[in-house]
């Protein structure tokens, strides 16, 4: 077996498993506080993604309204605050009016949403495929290569320790600030939250903002890697597995599972593909989280559902 | 007309039974069904055939299907397209296999091969729940795809990795195949779409029906009052499987004639079927025809009004569209959460009290 | 309605043992729920479980029908002994119960929530239910003729088609208790079925619960908490405590138990 062919995989399993991650921590935030499972998340990367090369580009229409395009870091908060505003107008023009809904009411309505965002891109922004250039590192990180022969890619590298500290930000933001713990209890139980004073509607603007925030993060770095298109919404689709194996309230979850998913997608593509004509890339993912549902119903991270009547 | 129930006494529970107990809307049903049968078919033409009614047939009967499981037995699924494929596939391999087959016989069939997959991908039902569901249900719609586009052997290995309905014919008149008469395309599918909705029926208002509804609306009851949740959740997912295989046999035999599996069976012809049963009315078969009928008119009705009407570019109206059906789904979904079947039933509620308020 | 009710429940007869519970004991992770729990049903008895809320009645109920699974002890039902068995198996064997909080079918009809109690003694297959002809109708017909006779049993003709989801607590607890009839049961467990009731709702639940007894020969095993009630209705009254069960006995004996009074009623009632 050649180990460092071996190694290389996991790695880059590893790496492709952080994207994952980024994705799905979408979701997570918005199910864990609302019970909404976001079907729009994927598109909300992809529209994150395209506004910042709208921001950066000289073809964009900022430019073109304004004279001048903004420089990297400005426009990055820029995107931001235009996650903050479609994060209100979600809440103002659809959520509020859905409250107490079923599940599967508010599923539908994220449908709903990701065709509106997608449509509005498209029109906005036109469907070609863009290069997104923010100065991150690319190509191979040549010390690795030259002392181990590794090939592992800088974004993959920079993508992993922007997660990294992305997920540190959120946990001290849910643990220690005081919109953080109103999150949580929100999370915990609607109705007991509203009892003590919070505004549900407040949140809602705060968790979507925020998992509009990590959409702008995986649009950056999927732009970066394979430039910014409509596929990089079907990234929503890989990430789903991901959440059936860490679960769909559990932030370690997301982690733990992404780079699970991520691992064995690519031992899978090489060990497994070739056996039954490749191309399996599409569905491992879900098998495999399937067949680990059958022994763990919970998830990675859930705890035992004791059933009462 | 007057709308009134005054007079129409129910002596046996038989009639009490009945699926339309008012006799005014007894006569109404029949009154389109005999429209439907006895002069659309003097009236149709392909473009008529191909763009509205055989896909509201088609897209009826697999809204049937996906309410059956989703609707009344509270499974979550989007792997419908996956399903049709299925359907669709059988139905190609039955009839260049066996070609002197009767078309009906190998519909039913394809039906059915449809449903022993829809057990099988139904299993993880058993242990999982809700949303989990819904994404393990991704699965089938992604490896059944995958499945019929890697191997030859189900596209009997032709070039274009395309199946094409060979042509054929049904009491002498040419059913299938290039040059079939729009009108017998139609009552054929019309014919297969009456007979099932009222199997459907029946069986949703008899035992199986509610042991589906009682899983539906609290699993835990439902086991401890005598259901048997393995049984109950797998014939729902076979039933509904059998429906929506029978719709992708129609898909593809009769509608569409041609096939490729990752544009024809693609994940949005699941999200389209369930859109179709949240805006007709989950649990509601009157509403699977409802919720068809309202997605395939809307971008019908949508692309004629801004191509012809305001003169827009083809492609700019594209993404106008997809922006307006996005707008329109959520705006159903916060006015009426509980369907056009509800609309329904709230409007004869008026009409019967009218023109008093109470 | 005490005279009454004393008069019949020393009219009938009471019959052999057909529950046996042995030394059950049940907890939930390192929670004690019960600990080794024993008494006995007899055929056509009332029998009331009463105790402090969290004394396990509940968890005693869920064990007898098959939803709690034991650590140890068995279950010996008209003498078949298990230790694990599914819910829907005790159905089958004949126990159907009714629940603390109301677990009907909340999409489906009065009428479709009764019908499905009698789910389990229906035989027509699928296919002739598709068609709906011949035998499956005759059989659908004859099950609605009884469903309807329970209908007329519990009063509730008014609200046969109604959505259970839009009636009244009282009587949404009556079309859960119609549920449980239908399957035409030989032992009933009843979770609390008077709580939240006024006087006369309870007085009419009350003659339901022994007109069944009664007219059915059915065995029941109810929770109540109402010291009235459970004084007036019962043939025989188990105490539980902490999971424990500190005393069991006629109605009288149990009243006149130190220790019951001492750890549940605090003060005697008479």
């Amino acid at each position: 077996m050649d180990w460092l062919f071996l190694t290389e995989t996991i790695i880059s399993g590893l790496m492709a498993g952080v994207m994952y991650s980024l994705v799905a921590l979408g979701f997570v935030l918005i199910f864990k506080a609302s019970g909404i499972f976001n079907f729009a998340q994927g598109v909300m990367a992809l529209f994150a993604a395209l506004a910042l090369y709208d921001f950066l580009a000289p073809e964009g229409w900022f430019n073109q309204l304004f004279g001048f395009t903004l420089p990297v870091p400005i426009a990055i908060v820029a995107t931001a605050g235009v996650m903050v505003i479609l994060a209100w107008l979600i809440e103002r023009l659809v959520l509020r009016y859905l409250i107490n809904q079923e599940g599967i009411i508010l599923f539908m309505a994220t449908i709903g949403l990701a065709y509106v965002l997608e449509g509005t891109g498209d029109l906005l922004f036109g469907s070609d495929v863009k290069p997104l250039d923010i100065g991150i590192p690319q190509g191979a990180w040549d010390y690795l290569l030259d002392t181990h022969g590794l090939y592992i890619e800088k974004l993959e590298i920079f993508a992993a320790i922007t997660a990294a500290i992305l997920v540190t930000v959120l946990a001290i933001f849910f643990q220690k600030t005081r919109i953080g713990r109103a999150l949580r209890a929100v999370a915990d139980d609607h109705q007991a939250a509203l009892s003590v004073g919070i505004s549900l509607r407040a949140i809602w603007v705060i968790v979507w903002a925020v998992a509009g925030f990590v959409a702008l993060v995986a649009g950056i770095m999927w732009g970066s890697k394979s430039g910014v298109q409509f596929s990089l919404s079907l990234i929503a689709l890989k990430a789903l597995p991901v959440l059936i194996l860490g679960g769909f309230t559990s932030v370690p979850g997301a982690i733990v599972g992404g780079l699970i998913i991520g691992v064995g997608e690519k031992l899978a593509e090489i060990y497994v593909g070739p056996m039954v004509g490749g191309a399996i890339e599409n569905w491992f993912a879900y098998m495999l989280a399937l067949a680990f549902l059958l022994f763990r119903p919970q998830g990675l991270f859930g705890e035992k559902i004791i059933e009462r009547v | 007309m007057l709308y009134r129930e005054t007079g129409q006494f129910k002596t046996s529970y038989q009639a009490d039974q009945a699926i339309f107990p008012i006799a005014q809307d007894r006569w109404f049903i029949f009154g389109i069904i005999a429209i439907a049968v006895f002069v659309v078919p003097f009236l149709i033409d392909d473009y008529g055939a191909n763009a509205v009614l055989l896909p509201f047939l088609v897209y009826a009967m697999a809204a049937i299907g996906l309410n059956i499981l989703t609707g009344y037995c509270g499974q979550l699924s989007l792997g419908t397209g996956g399903f049709m494929a299925v359907g669709a596939y059988s139905t190609y391999k039955l009839f260049t296999a066996f070609p002197d087959l009767n078309l009906i016989v190998i519909v039913i069939l394809s039906g059915l091969i449809t449903a022993a997959v829809g057990v099988l991908f139904g299993l993880p039902s058993l242990r999982i729940k809700g949303f989990y569901l819904a994404v393990a249900t991704l699965a089938s719609q992604f490896f059944l795809v995958w499945m019929f586009n890697k191997f030859g052997w189900f596209y009997n290995y032709n070039m274009t990795g395309m199946i094409n309905m060979p042509a054929s014919t049904m009491f002498g008149l040419q059913l299938t195949g290039p040059g079939a008469h729009p009108a017998v395309r139609y009552l054929f599918c019309l014919g297969f779409v009456l007979v099932f909705a009222l199997v459907a029926k029946n069986i949703v208002r008899g035992r199986l029906g509610r042991e589906w509804m009682a899983i539906r609306d609290m699993d835990i009851a439902a086991e401890i009052i005598g259901i048997r949740p393995l049984y109950a959740k797998l014939s729902a997912f076979a039933v509904s499987s059998f429906y929506v295989g029978m719709a992708g046999a129609l898909y593809f035999g009769i509608w569409l004639s041609s096939a490729e599996p990752v544009e024809a069976f693609d994940i949005n012809q699941s999200f389209l079927v369930l859109f179709m049963i949240i805006i007709g009315g989950l649990g509601s078969i009157m509403g699977s025809f409802l919720g068809a009928a309202f997605i395939v008119l809307m971008p019908l009705v949508l692309k004629n009004f801004m191509v012809d009407g305001l003169d827009i570019a083809v492609v700019t109206a594209k993404h106008v569209e997809i922006i307006t059906m996005g707008m329109l789904i959520i705006f159903f979904l916060i006015v009426e959460p509980h369907g056009l079947a509800r609309l329904w039933t709230i409007a004869k509620e008026k009409l019967r009290l009218w023109p008093f308020p109470h | 309605m005490t005279e009454t009710a004393q008069q019949m429940t020393s009219a009938k007869k009471i019959g052999d043992v057909v529950l046996a519970v042995d030394n059950i004991s049940l907890s939930f992770g390192g929670v004690r729920a019960l600990s080794d729990i024993s008494f006995q049903v007899r055929e056509h008895q009332v029998l009331s479980i009463i105790g402090p809320n969290g004394a396990g009645k509940s968890s005693l109920l869920n064990v007898i029908n098959g939803f709690y699974h034991p650590q140890e002890g068995t279950i010996t039902y008209r003498g078949v002994t298990r230790k694990q068995m599914k819910p829907h198996q005790a159905a089958r064997q004949g126990i159907a119960r009714t629940f603390q909080n109301i677990a009907l079918f909340k999409g489906m009809s009065t009428l479709d929530n009764i019908m499905t109690g009698r789910n389990t003694i229906m035989t027509r297959n699928v296919l002739w239910q598709a068609l709906r002809v011949g035998p499956a109708l005759q059989e659908e017909l004859a099950h609605r003729h009884r469903v309807e006779e329970i209908i007329d049993f519990l009063e509730i003709e008014h609200i046969r088609k109604t959505p259970v989801g839009k009636l009244p607590y009282g009587l949404q607890k009556r079309v859960e208790l119609g549920r449980a009839l239908a399957a035409e049961p030989s032992m009933l467990l009843l979770d609390e079925p008077m709580a939240g009731m006024n006087v006369e709702e309870k007085q009419d639940m009350s003659r339901f619960v022994l007109d069944v007894n009664s007219e059915f020969g059915t065995t029941i095993v109810l929770i109540e908490h109402d010291m009235g009630v459970v004084m007036d209705i019962s043939d025989y009254v188990v105490v539980l405590d902490y999971g424990r069960k500190i005393g069991d006995g006629l109605p009288d004996e149990v009243r006149s138990n130190q220790d019951v009074i001492d750890a549940y009623l605090g003060v005697s009632h008479d």
